[in-house]
């Protein structure tokens, strides 16, 4: 019922080329981006990405040394943060501590003059199920409870934007899982264009009908999280949106399906229509779950690819499924994970296993892992 | 047995407050005899001279006898009401313009030198730097620039602003003007300690909730700033009420700029009528008590602290 009340159509927001310089490095380099209205969207990338500095630009809590902002059509680059129809969930909540939690929602309606700012307000806290503790101070919540209190008094303005800064950052696991839950169910009943900024890409990966990925002020690749796990196009996006196994080598040969790529001894194939790149140096990534670990050797077939003559140096029995370490020598290290059919992991540390995928489940990447990433490897 | 054992432990029990409330006691004797001593017994004394009436034996200027003389509360009140008026109407319009004058000072270095420590640690040894030198001689100083060949009545009589026969010390004016700027660092310091922890981000949250910069101020910095700005105002006001230095006219005040501390003074020490001045120094304490406590429960700041 709340949810009606405030219910309303987000509006579509505009990046043109926005660029944040500070003395001696680019925060946000060139970044364009077009969120359309009523979704959920999410930037998603490693502390200092940039990601906070283009929330807080879009805010009007920063000021872009070049590019635009455009709001429903609107330019609203130089508009003052005070008279943008946007409006934040701060990371740290920043709720006022004089204030109780009514007046707190109320605020931005009352600097509005809004007429029934106390009853609005009641609806918003009815709507994030605070009602009961309106008059009470910040301090006196508990965490969980500040975070929907600072929900409330964000959306209860109706902006055609909200920006949520890591909102859930501060709560444990358990009721961060609550609260994306109820999130996305408010985003759902209020319409609005959420834009959610996180480090955590389980969470933007659950909530988000659009995930940006982030990486030192640039934008590394933008889809559906579905679409995106499955067919990740750098390096780094391969690693920070879930785990793969990645494996450089040169492409040889090519079909009209498929490009052969040589890794040292052996060969695999990918499918042209999911390499990003088809000659010289190619990185081939594979997600753990897509392999299968074999003990011994196993034939190769048409439409797998197989890698033989490495050795499990670690097994991790997680319940549900296990993950196998496999040692490939100058391939470097394989994950594998897999479901536990059997009441024990089919594998043991020292045997010699193969592992193998569907051709049609890997992917080639426009660049590769940093070597910094690769020595790491080579350590362990 | 089992009775004994219950005995046993209720004693036990039983002794240990009592142990903990001897320690108590023991530490804040010193506290309690000092209070006594210093603060209590004084004041019984000077409640108790209030009263006292001429000694009839005696022709001596200054030699007084108990008793029981409400006439001096009525005799003195109505002799002297115009310098309480005086006095207060200072006091306040002193902490106005110290506030004022103190609250971008305090802004300044607690919130907006926050991002160059050395500026703020150099603004603040700016603030107390004149601490170093005795108030009398910063009031005399004064007393010296504002006087009557000094420039600063030079340059304003040069543009008329103040009449060829004017003055500035001996007047209101400078006796608003020294205590003033004597109470400034007391306005400064506590409402620095309160800006200094004031959040920034909640001041963005003003901004990003449709409040613009004077709103956020109103309704977000000086709420949040209120226990500095009660503390900074109670350590203006109270002294300057009393205040009889800066209105002394061997300072910056004059025969009509006298305030109560001036009388109180005058009273107890050149025509030795103690009774008198006894009575001003209780009333005078009194209506400070009676205005801080409104005060303080006015501003509604036992909720903030």
């Amino acid at each position: 019922m709340a949810g009606q009340v405030l219910s309303d159509t987000g509006t579509e927001l505009r990046l043109e080329s926005i660029r944040k310089e500070y003395p001696g490095f680019v925060a946000v380099d060139n970044i364009d981006l077009t969120i359309p209205a009523g979704e959920f969207f999410a930037l998603l990338g490693p502390s200092g990405c940039g990601k906070t500095t283009t929330l807080r630009m879009i805010a009007g809590l920063d000021d872009p040394t070049s590019g635009r902002i455009l709001l429903g059509g609107e330019d609203i680059t130089h508009t003052k943060a005070y008279k943008r129809p946007v409006n934040t969930v701060f990371q740290s909540y920043a709720l006022f501590p004089h204030l109780t939690i009514l007046e707190n929602v109320a605020f931005g309606l009352r600097r509005r003059k809004v007429a029934d700012a106390k009853a609005q307000a009641i609806a918003a806290l009815e709507l994030v199920q605070l009602a009961h503790v309106a008059d009470r101070r910040p301090a006196q919540l508990s965490g969980g409870q500040q975070q929907r209190v600072a929900l409330a008094r964000a959306i209860v303005n109706r902006p055609a934007l909200l920006l949520l800064d890591e909102p859930l950052g501060a709560l444990d696991l358990k009721l961060r899982r609550q609260m994306q839950m109820e999130l996305k169910k408010i985003q759902a009943d209020v319409g609005l264009t959420f834009v959610h900024v996180t480090h955590d890409q389980e969470e933007a990966m659950t909530m988000a009908d659009t995930v940006a990925v982030m990486n030192q002020g640039l934008i590394e690749q933008m889809g559906a999280p579905e679409a995106m796990y499955d067919l990740p196009r750098t390096a780094f996006v391969a690693d920070f949106l879930g785990q793969s196994n990645i494996f450089r080598g040169q492409a040889s040969s090519a079909n009209a399906s498929t490009i052969q790529v040589e890794l040292g001894g052996s060969s695999v194939r990918i499918p042209v229509a999911r390499a990003a790149k088809s000659s010289g140096d190619v990185s081939v990534g594979v997600r753990p779950e897509k392999m299968s670990i074999h003990v011994g050797k196993v034939p190769a077939s048409a439409n797998r690819n197989v890698l033989s003559g490495g050795r499990v140096f670690d097994v991790d029995f997680t319940g549900v499924s296990s993950q196998f370490s496999v040692d490939f020598g100058a391939l470097g290290n394989v994950v594998v994970f897999e479901q536990n059919l059997n009441a024990l992991p089919s594998v043991n540390i020292g045997d010699e296993v193969s592992v193998s995928w569907e051709i049609d489940r890997g992917f080639g990447l426009l660049d590769h892992r940093p070597e910094v990433v690769a020595s790491d490897e080579s350590e362990q | 047995m089992a009775f004994a054992a219950f005995a046993d432990t209720s004693e036990k029990k039983a002794q240990e407050p009592v142990k903990k409330s001897r320690v108590a006691i023991a530490l804040l004797l010193p506290g309690i005899a000092y209070l006594t001593l210093f603060f209590l017994a004084p004041l019984v004394s000077l409640v108790l001279t209030s009263f006292m009436a001429p000694d009839p034996n005696s022709v001596d200027m200054g030699t007084y006898v108990y008793a029981f003389q409400w006439q001096n509360y009525v005799d003195t009140i109505s002799a002297n009401w115009m310098f309480y008026v005086r006095s207060f109407a200072f006091a306040i319009t002193a902490t106005v313009l110290a506030l004022v004058i103190s609250y971008p000072i305090a802004y300044f270095i607690g919130v907006y030198a926050r991002k160059w420590p050395a500026i703020q640690a150099f603004a603040l040894i700016l603030v107390i730097a004149p601490f170093f030198i005795s108030f009398l001689l910063r009031t005399l100083a004064w007393k010296q620039i504002l006087g009557d060949d000094g420039w600063v009545v030079s340059t304003l009589k040069a543009v008329s602003i103040l009449p060829p026969d004017g003055h500035l010390t001996g007047t209101a004016f400078s006796v608003i003007f020294g205590l003033t700027y004597n109470f400034i660092p007391f306005m400064v310091l506590p409402i620095y300690a309160s800006l200094e922890r004031l959040d920034i981000r909640l001041i963005e949250a003003g901004r990003d909730l449709y409040a613009s910069p004077s709103t956020t101020f109103w309704k977000v910095t000086l709420p949040l700033s209120m226990p500095g700005v009660v503390a900074g105002t109670l350590l203006t006001f109270i002294p300057a009420s009393g205040d009889f230095v800066n209105a002394s006219q061997q300072f910056l005040g004059g025969p009509s700029s006298q305030m109560v501390g001036n009388q109180i003074s005058s009273n107890f020490l050149k025509i030795l009528d103690y009774p008198t001045a006894s009575v001003l120094s209780v009333v005078l304490m009194a209506i400070i008590m009676v205005i801080v406590s409104v005060y303080v429960r006015r501003t509604g700041t036992e909720d903030l602290v």
